[in-house]
């Protein structure tokens, strides 16, 4: 009973923690006293702590490292930009982004879940590696597909733009690497909040339940956990899926916040896919309010430290390498106890001359 | 017929590249039981040695070559020392999280030294060009430059292995760590000695890379590197003969398709290649099977 007021009190203050920097952002937004810079932020603080807290899942609650998971938000960004495109004017516009949202998160577990089968038969590096090539593959398809759409359909080739065949009042909407114009911009930070919160909502209730110990304990000790009956790939499956139709929901919010959508190294690529990993080693891998809280400061502070442009990645690097050592190293981990030991046995004695 | 020739020559070449680089992932792979993430940014590193020291400073290549070795394997030895030697007792996760922080150090850093623009790396190989069939196929000095490092590369790390106490030590170590320390091995100056010729050679694939392919820029090593981590692999992984088999698969797979399906998805058909190989022969097809103990 204690242990669970605990995990409640805890969500609930990163529940609060959101809807806390919601309010006040609002509160500067209809006051007119945030810049138009920032205003600009807040849909991609959004996607990015969406982001953040789908990758911990898989880094830290399944402790697999994935380097594609800028490849997800690509399929989710994609998929639902086709859509949009497709029944522009036609639905409403809360509609379309309410629909957009499922097809985005559905195509990208479809996808997730068939990129897991081979992914999640290997382990440690090679996992890595393979899910980094996933990712530049689905850049590469990406930026050499042309899709169009006419009354018979949608329309694909791999060559041009010529060869879809399109009838007359056929629209274009894939060009290859010009990638997708014309999308609505429907995107806001209220839906980016709301959205946060149900991406919270399930991962930190995933956590928290069978299922969710069952990933952990596989994480700690996967042939302890499998001769006690879990079944692994089941496990490790239903962490990655989840994770990757999150992060197709961080890209239906990217799409959705823009008007021509690209896939270009820097949004869909392996420097994102990097950049997010950053967010949650800063936060502390497997800690989701960590990775919220990293997200957003790692979002707003480049911004505002506009003089150190240059040396942001550099930054990056410096802080992915401090704190793997800092919090891996078995020297740097006696180092912080010998510490911790002091700390408290002083307090220990003070309290004990207190007493006498 | 003579366009395929060529293409399968290229092919041969940047495959003897991979296969220089691939080593420096197979042996540290071998024996610190790590993915060098930042192993394909030391080639960028030894790329812009020489670029500054022959384009800038007007040195013989010879001198550029040997600044990009030292440069090399002083930062190969360097980043063991600093970042992956304290983390050796470690989770996989940490030692991999913290590779990609040295790899994306590397990167940036040269960003921020060299500028984003790319510079034109001058061939520091003057061989004269080779004609065969009656001219139909030409074979540039380059390529024969470097097919034959590679051969010459390969032949002198199986003899270094082999013949010399420094090379058993280093078998001995990959077979096993604590039995190895038993046997009075310095496993942390094996490991270290690893690092500094993988280094080395990563060096000499930059400059071999560069020579072929002349363009510099923050990121040239990434894409080769992680190819050539697939070669690696699908030559399987910790041996010798495997990187080189698996190098230039790797080259002439990804010139051909270039050539006969389609250049932009070239890269995309080289990672598929990989996946392939891990899911049907994991261990590559040299390498060795192993027995899960619990």
């Amino acid at each position: 009973m204690k242990i669970k007021n605990k995990t409640f009190r805890q969500n609930a203050i990163t529940y609060a923690m959101v809807l806390l920097f919601y309010l006040i952002c609002q509160g500067l937004i209809m006051s007119g006293n945030m810049s138009s810079l920032m205003k600009g932020l807040m849909v991609p603080i959004c996607y990015y702590v969406i982001l953040a807290v789908s990758l911990n899942l898989v880094v830290g609650i399944s402790g697999e490292l994935s380097l594609g998971h800028a490849g997800f938000m690509c399929i989710g960004a994609y998929s639902s930009a086709i859509f949009a495109v497709c029944v522009d004017g036609k639905i409403p516009e809360m509609a379309e982004l309410l629909l957009a949202l499922v097809i985005g998160a559905a195509v990208t577990a479809v996808f997730g879940f068939l990129i897991g089968i081979p992914v999640l038969r290997l382990r440690g590096d090679y996992l890595a590696i393979v899910t980094l090539a996933f990712g530049e593959i689905i850049k590469n398809v990406v930026n050499a597909v042309y899709v169009g759409v006419d009354e018979n359909g949608l329309h694909f080739s791999m060559k041009d733009s010529l060869s879809l065949g399109l009838s007359e009042n056929g629209i274009e909407i894939i060009n290859g690497a010009q990638g997708i114009s014309g999308l609505p911009r429907t995107a806001t930070f209220t839906t980016g909040i709301i959205l946060v919160f149900i991406t919270l909502f399930i991962v930190l209730n995933l956590v928290n339940s069978r299922q969710g110990r069952a990933i952990m304990a596989i994480r700690d000790n996967r042939i302890a956990a499998e001769s006690i009956g879990l079944s692994v790939s089941k496990y490790k499956m239903m962490a990655f899926v989840i994770s990757a139709a999150l992060a197709g929901v961080a890209g239906v919010l990217y799409s959705h916040n823009l008007s021509t959508l690209q896939a270009t190294s820097k949004n869909f690529g392996y420097n994102q896919s990097i950049m997010i990993l950053v967010f949650v080693v800063l936060g502390g891998i497997g800690n989701i309010r960590g990775s919220v809280i990293a997200a957003f400061i790692l979002t707003i502070l480049p911004e505002k430290l506009r003089f150190l442009s240059d040396y942001r990645m550099l930054i990056y690097a410096i802080v992915l390498i401090t704190m793997m050592l800092f919090n891996s190293a078995p020297k740097a981990i006696a180092w912080r106890k010998s510490i911790k030991e002091r700390f408290f046995s002083g307090k220990k004695a003070e309290a004990g001359k207190e007493a006498q | 017929m003579s366009s395929f020739l060529t293409y399968l020559i290229n092919g041969i070449s940047l495959g003897s590249v991979y296969a220089i680089i691939a080593l420096g992932y197979t042996m540290v792979y071998g024996i610190a039981k790590m993915l060098n993430f930042a192993h394909g940014d030391v080639i960028m590193v030894g790329g812009y040695t020489v670029f500054v020291v022959c384009s800038t400073m007007g040195m013989p290549p010879l001198v550029g070559i040997l600044a990009a070795v030292i440069v090399c394997t002083v930062l190969g030895v360097t980043i063991e020392r600093i970042a992956y030697k304290p983390l050796r007792e470690a989770s996989s996760l940490s030692v991999l999280i913290t590779a990609i922080g040295v790899s994306y150090f590397l990167q940036n850093a040269a960003l921020i030294i060299f500028g984003a623009d790319t510079k034109s790396f001058q061939s520091v190989i003057h061989v004269p060009s080779l004609s065969l069939m009656g001219g139909q196929v030409t074979v540039s000095g380059e390529t024969l430059v470097t097919i034959l490092s590679c051969a010459v590369i390969l032949l002198a790390l199986t003899t270094f292995i082999n013949r010399t106490k420094t090379g058993q030590a280093m078998l001995a170590v990959s077979e096993d760590k604590g039995a190895a320390t038993l046997m009075g091995i310095n496993v942390n100056r094996t490991i270290a000695v690893t690092f500094a010729i993988g280094s080395a050679l990563a060096a000499i694939a930059g400059v071999l890379l560069c020579s072929s392919y002349p363009v510099l820029s923050s990121t040239t090593g990434a894409m080769p590197g992680i190819k050539a981590f697939t070669a690696a692999v699908f030559g399987g992984i910790g041996s010798i003969p495997g990187a080189l088999i698996g190098g230039i698969a790797m080259g002439v797979i990804e010139n051909l398709s270039k050539a006969y399906i389609s250049s932009q998805l070239s890269d995309a058909i080289v990672f598929s290649v990989l996946i392939i190989v891990l899911l049907v022969r994991p261990t590559g097809l040299l390498g060795k099977q192993i027995q899960e103990k619990v």
